[in-house]
């Protein structure tokens, strides 16, 4: 029999037995269609990290207080307490040739009150710096003015849930709010950005660092920001902030500094491999499915057992019983793999419909992947009941009905 | 069938047994069976249930092995072939007619005279051409298109006898082939598988019918698994 009678005689069989052939089906769809959706948010949460760090700004050198290396020997009995990262540091750090711009970044949480509403905020003392360097837009006004990073005007940038809350949905620009015990007079609205990086900067109070640092009584840094002056001069950046700091820190280069590229690349591995989990685990279901395609094919043999020894009388070789069988699992799983990839790919456009800003989106190899395997899964189980069909003994088959 | 040796026997058993297993003791179901079948014989092998008649046909028509004795086919000594050599001799050779029909429900008609012409690899053409001219022989043209439960049982088992003789077989072996039919159907089929023997095929019916039994011109009888009576023994 030539290749393509065997796929239609198969074919024949197949839709002739259709709740049997439509439930191995469905068990075949649901195994790709959860492979194609379950990648799908992976890769989506990775481009989402992906973005949301890009979204921080460019070419970004975090410069942290306190190194993380470890040293051996044992550990010191009183502990060791890095040097503050201070507002001159990060003045010296804006003289290295690979640095555009720097932001100090002290942070503390303050009341902030007006009137009689009071509430609890997170206050971010930095400069002006800041706005270009972590990609903030105003909604009105204007961010803290340029100048010496040491000396500040007592004057404050909010979030919109400040400007909802405390000032009942008014334009806040020019009025004043109380910081612990010291009066700021508010000059800028942040635009509504939601949540970047875990900061929801709709709930920040902005102030100039020297002001925060007053306000928290310490002249310690959270961090400093850089960015440096391109791509190429990230890695540059870097090393300069680590020889400075230890130029400044009598020899010790007690900070640590990590790339905005480093991180994305670890988030992105992270990522990377919790699609593969995800992916792999649904692959699960899709064993699971050729077992039931196993079962199917199995029934099948059985019910055509008369069918087989009338093939075989006929002259039908054990091979060719075994192919036309072979074929049946074949078409089954393909059309089950196209069903599954169909389901799977409605189900990203839902997602994507449903949440606009979550970029899911099939990583290709996952497509591909889902094919093969439920392919292939049906295929292996669909060998031993195809070697059944083909063992069978023809006198025997003939006289069961 | 082109007899290599025209005037050798087309089929040749000696000294065939077949036991099977039954709870723990064995059957003879044939137990030393002697046959010579000429080209173009009309046979009826007949003998009461269990006596091993239709295991004969199956040894016959290569379905099942004997487990002593020599079965020559045409000359060919059948016992040493591997099975796929077995299933070209019967896809070639020899047509089965069953009790049952054994037709395949969800293809048509014609579909089901195809089947050997597709095992055998003829292009669909030619193919196509062979059945409607099968079928036309037996006034079932109009049928082609229908599948099996839309046709009378007459016409059922017609169209099985198309199927087993569409390679043109030198040997027709049919199982019962009225048994599952009412009287007048049963008298058709009968003579159908008569014209054909008259043109050549060897025909060979297993059948309990002493009215059909008759009709052949050689009439075998078996009991517990030896031919007790053959009116045309050595002829």
């Amino acid at each position: 029999m030539k290749t393509r009678r065997q796929a239609r005689f198969a074919l024949r069989a197949v839709t002739a037995s259709r709740l049997r052939s439509a439930l191995m089906l469905l068990a075949l769809a649901i195994g790709v269609a959860a492979v194609v959706v379950l990648t799908a948010l992976g890769e989506g949460a990775r481009r989402y990290v992906g973005g949301e760090f890009s979204a921080l700004g460019t070419n970004l050198v975090i410069v942290l207080p306190g190194a993380t290396e470890t040293t051996g020997g044992p550990p010191p009995i009183m502990g060791v307490t890095p040097r503050d990262l201070t507002v001159q540091d990060a003045i010296a750090l804006s003289h290295s040739r690979a640095v555009e711009r720097v932001a100090p970044v002290a942070v503390g949480i303050a009341p902030v009150s007006r009137g009689s509403r009071e509430r609890e905020v997170m206050v971010l003392g930095t400069t002006h710096d800041m706005l270009s360097v972590r990609h903030l837009t105003m909604a009105a006004g204007r961010f803290l003015p340029p100048g010496d990073p040491e000396r500040g005007d007592p004057v404050a940038v909010v979030g919109d849930t400040i400007r909802r809350e405390l000032f009942a949905g008014k334009n806040p620009v020019g009025e004043w709010v109380r910081l612990g015990d010291r009066r700021f007079r508010v000059i800028g609205l942040l635009a509504d950005t939601g949540r970047s990086m875990g900061t929801d900067l709709d709930q920040v109070v902005v102030i100039p660092v020297s002001q925060a640092q007053a306000l928290f009584g310490t002249p310690g840094l959270f961090r400093v920001i850089l960015q440096a002056r391109g791509r190429d001069r990230v890695e540059m950046a870097k090393a300069d902030a680590m020889r400075i700091i230890a130029e400044r820190h009598e020899g010790e280069a007690d900070v640590t500094v990590i790339t905005q590229d480093a991180i994305l690349a670890t988030f992105d591995r992270i990522f990377t491999a919790l699609t593969a989990t995800v992916g792999g685990i649904a692959a699960i279901s899709l064993i699971v499915a050729g077992i039931l395609v196993m079962n199917v094919m199995l029934v099948a043999v059985a019910q055509r057992t008369p069918e087989v020894g009338l093939l075989k009388a006929l002259g039908a070789t054990p091979r060719r019983v075994r192919l036309l069988f072979l074929w049946e699992a074949a078409l089954l799983s393909l059309a089950g793999a196209a069903c599954g990839l169909a389901l799977g790919y409605l189900g990203v456009a839902a997602i994507g419909q449903f949440y606009p800003g979550f970029p899911v989106a099939v990583p290709p190899w996952a497509a591909g992947a889902a094919v093969a395997v439920s392919g292939t899964a049906g295929l292996a189980f669909g060998v031993w009941p195809a070697s059944r069909a083909a063992r069978l003994d023809p006198v025997a088959s003939l006289e069961r009905r | 069938m082109n007899a290599s040796s025209p005037d050798g026997p087309l089929i040749s058993l000696s000294g065939v047994t077949r036991t099977y297993p039954v709870g723990g003791s064995h059957v003879h179901a044939l137990d030393g069976v002697d046959l010579t079948v000429r080209a173009g014989e009309y046979l009826s092998i007949m003998g009461p249930s269990g006596s091993g008649k239709s295991t004969l046909l199956h040894v016959i028509g290569l379905l099942d092995r004997p487990d002593t004795g020599r079965y020559l086919l045409d000359g060919r000594d059948t016992g040493t072939l591997p099975d796929r050599e077995q299933a070209a001799l019967r896809l070639h050779h020899i047509g089965f007619v069953f009790q049952f029909f054994h037709l395949i429900p969800r293809l048509t008609a014609a579909e089901n005279v195809a089947l050997p012409l597709e095992l055998a690899g003829v292009d669909a053409a030619g193919a196509a051409a062979r059945v409607h001219q099968a079928l036309a022989e037996l006034g079932l043209e109009d049928r082609a298109g229908h599948r099996p439960d839309q046709l009378s049982g007459g016409q059922r088992q017609r169209v099985a006898i198309a199927r087993a003789t569409i390679m043109q077989p030198g040997i027709l072996l049919a199982d019962e082939p009225t048994g599952n039919l009412d009287r007048h159907s049963g008298a058709e089929v009968v003579e159908l598988l008569e014209e054909l023997n008259g043109r050549g095929i060897a025909l060979l019916v297993v059948t309990h019918d002493p009215v059909i039994g008759e009709r052949a011109r050689r009439r075998i009888r078996v009991e517990d698994g030896t031919i007790v009576s053959d009116n045309g023994a050595g002829s």
